[in-house]
């Protein structure tokens, strides 16, 4: 399916905020802004939802403390009752204190990894890949915001591009992408 | 805005103050003839003259903090933590009061370094520890050091109160630089005194243990518990429609702190248990083995809640912006953090003769009223939102 991107370019993150609001109370759907830096509350305006990586965090924090225990009760206990100090070797329970910095070190370690990884693998930013931005001058000091025609069937290309040019863009540009 | 105290404040406020009254009462009579009674009692008003002081301490080394810090965010909830800080006056009346009787009589069996005999070579209760010690715990010294701490609270909240003030009449950044200087020259004298005076009117009580972390320890205890008190006051505010320029944000960073203070509070305690349980020195064990012999249930009991309930329940964003979690999950861990002061004192002061009675539920609530109803008639006093402050506007347009 062939689809066409409009692109309106703005060198500030007010006037942008303020045309985001101003074209979202007119019913356009923004699909994605292009910043050199995150503009603050411009989530809720366009419409994205809070992010879900805290609940991934927690996920991967209960991995890692899981991964810990059941690590440290093999090595230590099992496998083979390490004698530290004269303390009680043979059970885990007894011992749960001197185990709490690596468990809660590992759950820090693997919460962390896999936050980031995540992030990078969603945004499809791992290094290397291709650059997603539409205009390289996004990553200096200028701000693009990206308008789709599939999901603004309820207007033309003409009505878009006017309203837009109401919001303060310096440049327009569009794209056709399969 | 002006504040006001409503008739239902004041009437809970005295409510408060006379159950509390009552129940010491009924405690005083019921236990008057007991042989710890004398002890018991002290003991009581050292642990709520110290709890009620270090929440106001708390807010002054907040208050203190957010000026070295140049900090935008709190310039709406300033007179929040002000009105609090502005118990810390009352707050060292008491603890002076408490700590005076218990030297005039000698240590009480709370200080027992403060007993002549302890020191005197040819008494039978001689104690080799404490005559080794009493070069720093004696009581004259005990006071010199009580003293300078008291004072340098005492000019510096003044001082800050007094700028505070003149800020909102006339305005300007001089004196924001001002208290940018004198906040961090205060953190200088709060990094000690924090940890002495933790060692002076609480560690001495056992007084032949040592912990070096225990000043953080309790620094950490003191400063949750002032965080829960914020919270739960400008939540107060905000429902009465007061604070207007408050936003969600503001709560969250609150909240934020309640939560990341309770993990240094839990920390700390770990930190100080562990390294002890693993060297196992006999020593050092004896506090925990006292701790544990006598209060086992509501010594871990009271870990976990100030460690377990925090962690699970603001570790999400919703919870830290939802005021009913904010305000259950702050009274529980404030009643918390009062047990563990009441385990820190009463630990070594009364072992295995303290119980909680009609005697701690009275002076708790009785100075609980009290404390309540100053920080309210404190906030009376000025604009609940400052007028001047540099960056009041970055505040109100503060969002996370």
């Amino acid at each position: 399916m062939t689809d066409k991107v409009i692109y309106a370019m703005y060198d500030d993150d007010d006037v942008l905020k303020d045309g985001a609001k101003k074209l979202v109370a007119n019913g356009v759907k923004i699909s994605e802004v292009f910043s050199p830096f995150p503009i603050h509350g411009i989530d809720p305006i366009i419409g994205i939802k809070n992010t879900r990586l805290g609940i991934m965090a927690f996920l991967y924090g209960l991995t890692g403390l899981l991964l810990a225990t059941i690590g440290m009760r093999f090595f230590m206990v099992t496998d083979w009752p390490m004698n530290i100090g004269g303390k009680p070797n043979f059970s885990y329970l007894d011992n749960m204190l001197a185990f709490v910095p690596i468990t809660f070190e590992f759950t820090v370690l693997c919460a962390a990894h896999g936050m980031a990884i995540t992030y990078l693998l969603r945004n499809k930013t791992l290094p290397g890949m291709p650059a997603q931005n539409p205009d390289p001058r996004t990553t200096d000091d200028k701000f693009v915001m990206e308008i789709r025609l599939s999901e603004n069937t309820s207007f033309n290309q003409e009505d878009l591009e006017k309203m837009l040019r109401e919001t303060g863009i310096i440049e327009l540009d569009q794209k056709d992408i399969k | 805005m002006e504040f006001s105290v409503s008739n239902k404040a004041k009437r809970l406020t005295v409510i408060l103050i006379g159950v509390g009254l009552l129940f010491t009462a009924i405690g005083v009579f019921t236990s008057m003839n007991d042989h710890h009674f004398a002890t018991r009692l002290l003991t009581n008003g050292l642990i709520n003259s110290f709890f009620f002081f270090a929440i106001g301490l708390g807010a002054l080394f907040f208050l203190a903090l957010q000026y070295a810090t140049e900090s935008g965010w709190y310039a709406s909830v300033k007179r929040v933590i002000e009105a609090v800080a502005g118990f810390l006056p009352y707050g060292m009346a008491l603890l002076a009061l408490s700590l005076l009787t218990i030297t005039f009589m000698d240590g009480a069996h709370i200080y027992t370094w403060m007993d002549p005999e302890m020191t005197n070579p040819s008494s039978h209760h001689y104690d080799e520890i404490i005559a080794g010690k009493a070069a720093y715990l004696n009581k004259g010294f005990f006071w010199i050091r009580t003293i300078v701490y008291l004072a340098v609270y005492f000019l510096f909240l003044r001082g800050f109160r007094n700028r505070s003030l003149e800020e909102d009449r006339v305005g300007g950044t001089e004196i924001h630089f001002k208290n940018y200087r004198k906040g961090a020259t205060f953190l200088v004298f709060f990094a000690v005194f924090s940890s002495t005076s933790a060692w002076d009117w609480l560690m001495s009580i056992d007084v032949h243990w040592f912990s070096t972390l225990f000043g953080w320890y309790t620094f950490a205890g003191m400063w949750v518990s002032t965080m829960v008190v914020l919270v739960l006051l400008t939540t107060y505010l905000k429902s009465l429609g007061y604070l207007p320029k408050v936003n969600d944000s503001h709560i969250h960073d609150l909240g934020k702190w309640t939560f990341a203070t309770s993990f240094l509070w839990s920390y700390l305690w770990f930190s100080q248990f562990m390294l002890i349980w693993y060297a196992n020195i006999g020593e050092e064990v004896t506090y925990y083995m006292m701790r544990i012999e006598n209060f086992k249930i509501l010594y871990f009991s009271m870990f976990f809640i100030n460690f377990a309930f925090p962690m699970l329940i603001l570790m999400s964003r919703d919870a830290k912006r939802n005021v009913r979690i904010l305000t259950f999950v702050g009274l529980v861990i404030l009643v918390g953090h009062w047990l563990d002061v009441y385990i820190m004192v009463s630990a070594g002061s009364l072992g295995a003769n303290a119980k909680i009675g009609f005697l701690e539920i009275g002076m708790a609530l009785l100075i609980a009223g009290l404390f309540i109803r100053i920080i309210l008639n404190n906030l009376t006093k000025a604009p609940l939102t400052p007028v001047n402050h540099p960056f009041l506007d970055e505040s109100i347009h503060h969002e996370i």
